[in-house]
């Protein structure tokens, strides 16, 4: 049944039927759930309220993503990308315009690279503070911790918004460079944002991380194995948390990330304590790359200019281009035969591959832990069924 | 005109126009109307009350838009909005799942809100008004409060759902577990005073040190511990976060009320607001001196204003919490209560034992007195609370080299 | 101390609670329908089709039914139909325009690829966002009379945008002017005058209608 046999999974699990033990019971959990975080449906069988077993099903929202895009042109796509992980469209947009770069080896203007980290890095705040706010609405808050961090992902949606047009589908990035450039004050108001973003965080952790009861709640909850999460594929947060140093940004050093200072954090006992706080502190460390970003934004052209937006046709040939989103690798892999529609086009998303192993987090807890456990892999449906 | 005793010249003044015979019934019958309407009313802003005050403590405004009918331009800060949620209720359609036990399903609303009423029946909410005069009183609120449960359990079983069913064994559990500390939470008070009567408890705590320093129980050792013993029981009595497992939105959508919709939600809504303000105002009569004001020259206000404003203080601070907290795991929950609630209570009951036998010390010796009081139970909370987190504790975190 | 951490707990939120009611980087609500949505110039909804003037908006239309914009729409919610005669654009050469132009809202997804491709500065995105129609089929797809607004509405939405699109126009007008004159001085002094440079177009037939 389990897919890692080997793996310790907490409290040994019985699934008898006798005298004392009554029968198990079968709820299906979605895709109409207040928790399951959009349309994710968990079949989960219940001893008592100990999970015996647990099997996810997904595919509600299939939108048939990869397909639309190998019939639409390359610049088509990048709209729908937004649409994959709608919290954090900036960084899905840059993925795209990776690998469609690496395949036309089309250069980028160096301020170009700068505001796409600090896009890239602006949303990786949005998406962490959201999800910690999420995780507390699984834990049982009433809205208070997210309505916290939605404050804050308002402030930096109005930027988004102000730029691109557009709060969650941002359309920002383009093969070559970025769409249009911001104005000096667009960035002094990121910048003030930013500074003011730890001020945030510590009221955040003055709130809830020293709370006994998130404490007892997540602590030794949904403990994950670093070997078995390597195996599974696990990237981001998720694999970060069982003290395995993997982030693209160290390990690729795609755009100018070499250039930047900033540490990644790693927790020693992979559990949904040390989830949580790894989006914490990696919040912290955006910040620093952002003020760092701010501080060094050169000035040019946002545009390489033998950038095409019409008629693009990269040479036949085969590209993957891969970076650090907030929720782990987030991939796209092309192939080209030259003509105006990717031949091949297939997204790697993190949320669905984080969430291969939920059923070896859960095994063993009970029905509140799941809830817990599934809203620290943090994932997006949208990108989990395309 | 005499503010204090207005309610009952009022109350006399309606009884004197029925014949002799009919007057022991008109009575009682306006004692139950007084407490259905003032209790009614104080429902409905509680919670508009409750819904402006998260609002407020989550950065938002909350509802501020219900007006009246035909005056459209007048708001009234959206203090209208609980009669406009009960005509929604009334007007909603009721939904009975095709597989549910019929009877059970329209039964469990019904039961709440009566068994959660029953309670008010022994409440002084003033110095001359209680509805009913009862020597046994505590034993009657608890007996009344206890059966509540029954319903939620009638509820989930009643309503032929999964997530109905989980929530009925958790409210079962939760039951078993937290009866046990609130019950004990109160005993120390019956040891002091002597009796089960409610209103001769509220009396025991009149009078004041100087003048301004009440004699309320909460302002002794043992009468604090018990009276934070009561609060956390209270919270999981009444199913309010972060006790609200039976009904966690989060894990089993809305529990035993998945099932329910329109007049019938909205009546276990009423009953759960019932069932929190009777074990407020209880923990008002029992710990914060009922409806004695809190300096002398401040009698002058009726008690029944004062027992009120208690009541709402203590509902704002559950407000207050539910608004921070987040919700226990069922197997933390019952452990908070059989390792240390309800051990920290019975110690309680030596320490009340310890100052009902040193009402001697005085001068230099009551100091003493507070003292080992104090000691009594801060000790053991220090060492059982340790127990209870052990192994949980923030962490630090290394960083990539 | 057991209870530590949820005292502090509380403590935050009373101070949100307190910070609610002076602090403005608290208290972000707006009151959306009595204070009106503060939209910034990038803001982007559905395209319009922008119009030189507001009194002839079907004979002004900037667009020259090119169809780029139709070619490129992601999920393809444009249709336009080339008309047949010529009138002249917005620099003064004579051009096509669209017989029929249609959007469907329902189906278009705001990405501004559209308006990017446009060559001619023709197609641009509105600020309206309020566009509930109660039949989702017609109601929802616009033809290019709902479409068509004057380019004053542009200059008011995006000043920005728009008085860089008017420097521009109004150079390569002035440019094609010059051309013309120089063209028309070099006729004249040429022995044969041609035929006139450009005679007004027709009124376009009422063909608007949607297909």
């Amino acid at each position: 049944m389990s897919l890692f046999p080997n793996m310790a999974v907490g409290p040994t699990v019985r699934a008898v039927h006798d005298e004392f033990h009554g029968d198990l019971l079968e709820v299906s959990m979605g895709p109409q759930h207040p928790s399951t975080h959009g349309v994710f449906r968990m079949v989960v069988t219940l001893d008592g309220e100990q999970i015996v077993k647990l099997k996810p099903v997904f595919g509600y929202l299939h939108r048939n993503h990869e397909k639309i895009a190998e019939s639409t042109s390359y610049l088509g796509s990048m709209p729908y990308t937004d649409r994959l992980d709608y919290l954090c469209s900036m960084s899905t947009n840059w993925a795209y315009a990776l690998a469609v770069e690496k395949l036309s080896g089309q250069a980028v203007p160096d301020r170009a690279q700068y505001l796409r980290i600090v896009m890239a890095e602006l949303t990786r705040l949005v998406n962490h503070s959201c999800l910690v706010g999420f995780l507390f609405n699984d834990l049982g808050t009433s809205f208070t911790p997210l309505l916290y961090a939605f404050r804050e992902r308002e402030k930096i949606l109005d930027l988004f918004e102000s730029l691109s047009g557009s709060r969650m589908m941002c359309n920002y990035q383009r093969f070559g460079g970025c769409r249009v450039d911001p104005s000096p004050e667009w960035l002094a108001a990121a910048q003030a944002l930013v500074d003011n973003f730890p001020r945030f965080l510590d009221e955040y952790e003055t709130m809830l991380t020293g709370n006994e009861i998130m404490l007892a709640r997540t602590q030794g909850v949904g403990r994950l194995d670093p070997a078995h999460a390597v195996n599974a594929g696990l990237t981001g947060p998720v694999l970060r948390a069982c003290g395995v140093d993997y982030d693209l940004r160290k390990v690729d050093g795609y755009g100018f990330y070499p250039r930047f200072d900033f540490r990644v954090p790693l927790g020693a006992h992979g559990d949904t304590y040390d989830r949580y706080m790894m989006r914490i502190l990696e919040m912290r460390e955006s910040v620093k790359i952002l003020q760092q970003a701010f501080r060094d934004l050169p000035a040019g052209p946002v545009m390489d200019p033998k950038a095409k937006l019409r008629g693009f046709r990269p040479k036949a040939g085969e590209a993957y281009g891969r970076l650090e989103g907030p929720k782990g690798e987030l991939g796209f892999y092309l192939i080209s035969d030259g003509s105006p529609n990717p031949w091949r086009y297939r997204v790697r998303p993190p949320s669905l591959i984080n969430l291969t192993l939920l059923e070896e987090m859960c095994l063993g807890h009970t029905v509140a832990d799941a809830v817990v456990i599934l809203g620290s892999i943090d994932i997006v449906l949208g990108e989990v069924d395309r | 005109m005499n503010l204090e005793t207005l309610p009952l010249q009022v109350r006399d003044w309606i009884v004197g126009r029925f014949p002799d015979a009919l007057q022991w019934l008109v009575h009682h019958l306006l004692s139950i109307t007084a407490i259905l309407t003032v209790f009614g009313l104080f429902f409905a802003f509680t919670t508009i009350a409750e819904r402006k005050l998260l609002a407020r403590l989550q950065n938002r405004l909350g509802p501020n838009r219900s007006g009246l009918p035909w005056f459209r331009s007048l708001k009234l800060w959206g203090l209208t909005q609980p009669f406009a949620d009960a005509i929604k209720a009334i007007t909603k359609e009721d939904v009975v799942p095709a597989a549910a036990d019929k009877v059970l399903h329209f039964l469990a609303p019904v039961v709440i809100v009566a068994f959660s009423l029953l309670g008010f029946a022994v409440l002084p909410f003033g110095r001359h008004l209680i509805p009913v005069e009862l020597d046994a009183a505590i034993l009657y609120f608890f007996a009344a409060g206890t059966a509540t449960e029954l319903a939620i359990f009638m509820a989930g079983w009643g309503s032929r759902n999964k997530y109905s069913l989980l929530a009925a064994m958790r409210a079962l559990a939760q039951l078993i577990s937290y009866e046990l500390p609130l019950i004990l939470s109160v005993v120390p008070v019956v040891m002091i005073v002597g009796t089960l009567s409610t209103q001769e408890m509220v009396l025991a705590q009149g009078g004041w040190t100087w003048g301004v320093l009440p004699h309320w129980h909460v302002f002794t050792p043992w009468g604090f511990a018990g009276f934070l013993i009561f609060l956390v029981a209270a919270l999981a009595e009444s199913n309010r976060s972060p006790f609200d497992l039976p009904e966690a939105e989060s894990e089993i959508i809305a529990g035993h009320l998945t099932e329910y919709s329109g007049f019938k939600y909205a009546l276990f809504f009423m009953a759960e607001y019932f069932g929190l303000t009777a074990l407020s105002g209880l923990g008002v009569t029992l710990f914060l001196g009922g409806w004695q004001a809190p300096c002398a020259f401040l009698e002058f206000i009726p008690s029944w204003l004062w027992f009120m404003g208690k009541l709402a203080s203590m509902i704002v601070f559950f407000i207050w919490i539910r608004g921070t907290l987040l919700r226990l795991r069922i197997d933390q929950l019952t452990r908070l209560s059989w390792k240390f609630l309800v051990p920290l209570a019975l110690l309680n009951l030596g320490n009340a034992a310890f100052w009902a036998l040193t009402p001697g010390w005085t001068g230099p010796l009551a100091l003493a007195r507070w003292a080992v009081s104090a000691a009594i139970i801060i000790v053991p909370f220090f060492l059982l609370g340790r127990r209870l987190s052990a192994g949980y504790a923030p962490r630090t975190y290394r960083y990539a080299a | 101390m057991l209870g530590s951490g949820i005292l502090k707990g509380l403590g935050v939120t009373a101070k949100n609670f307190v910070g609610s009611y002076h602090d403005p980087a608290r208290m972000v609500t707006e009151e959306y329908p009595d204070t009106p949505a503060r939209l910034p110039e990038a803001y982007r909804n559905f395209p319009f089709l922008v119009t030189e003037n507001a009194t002839d908006p079907m004979g002004t239309l900037r667009c020259v039914a090119c169809q780029i914009c139709e070619k490129e729409c992601p999920p393809q919610c444009i249709y336009i139909e080339k008309s047949k005669d010529k009138k002249p654009d917005a620099t003064g050469k004579p051009q096509l325009y669209p017989a029929v132009f249609a959007i469907d809202t329902a189906v278009c997804m705001s990405c501004q690829i559209c308006v990017e491709v446009c060559p001619f500065d023709a197609i641009k995105m509105d600020h309206v966002f309020a566009v509930a129609a109660t039949n989702r089929f017609e109601g929802l797809l616009l033809n290019r009379e709902q479409l068509a607004k004057p380019n004053s509405y542009f200059q008011q939405i995006r000043p920005a945008e728009a008085g860089e699109v008017d420097t521009r126009l109004a150079a390569e007008r002035s440019a094609a002017e010059e051309k013309a004159r120089a063209a028309a001085a070099a006729k004249a002094a040429a022995p044969k005058p041609a035929a006139p440079a450009a005679t007004p177009a027709p009124k376009p037939a009422e063909g608007g209608a949607t297909p």
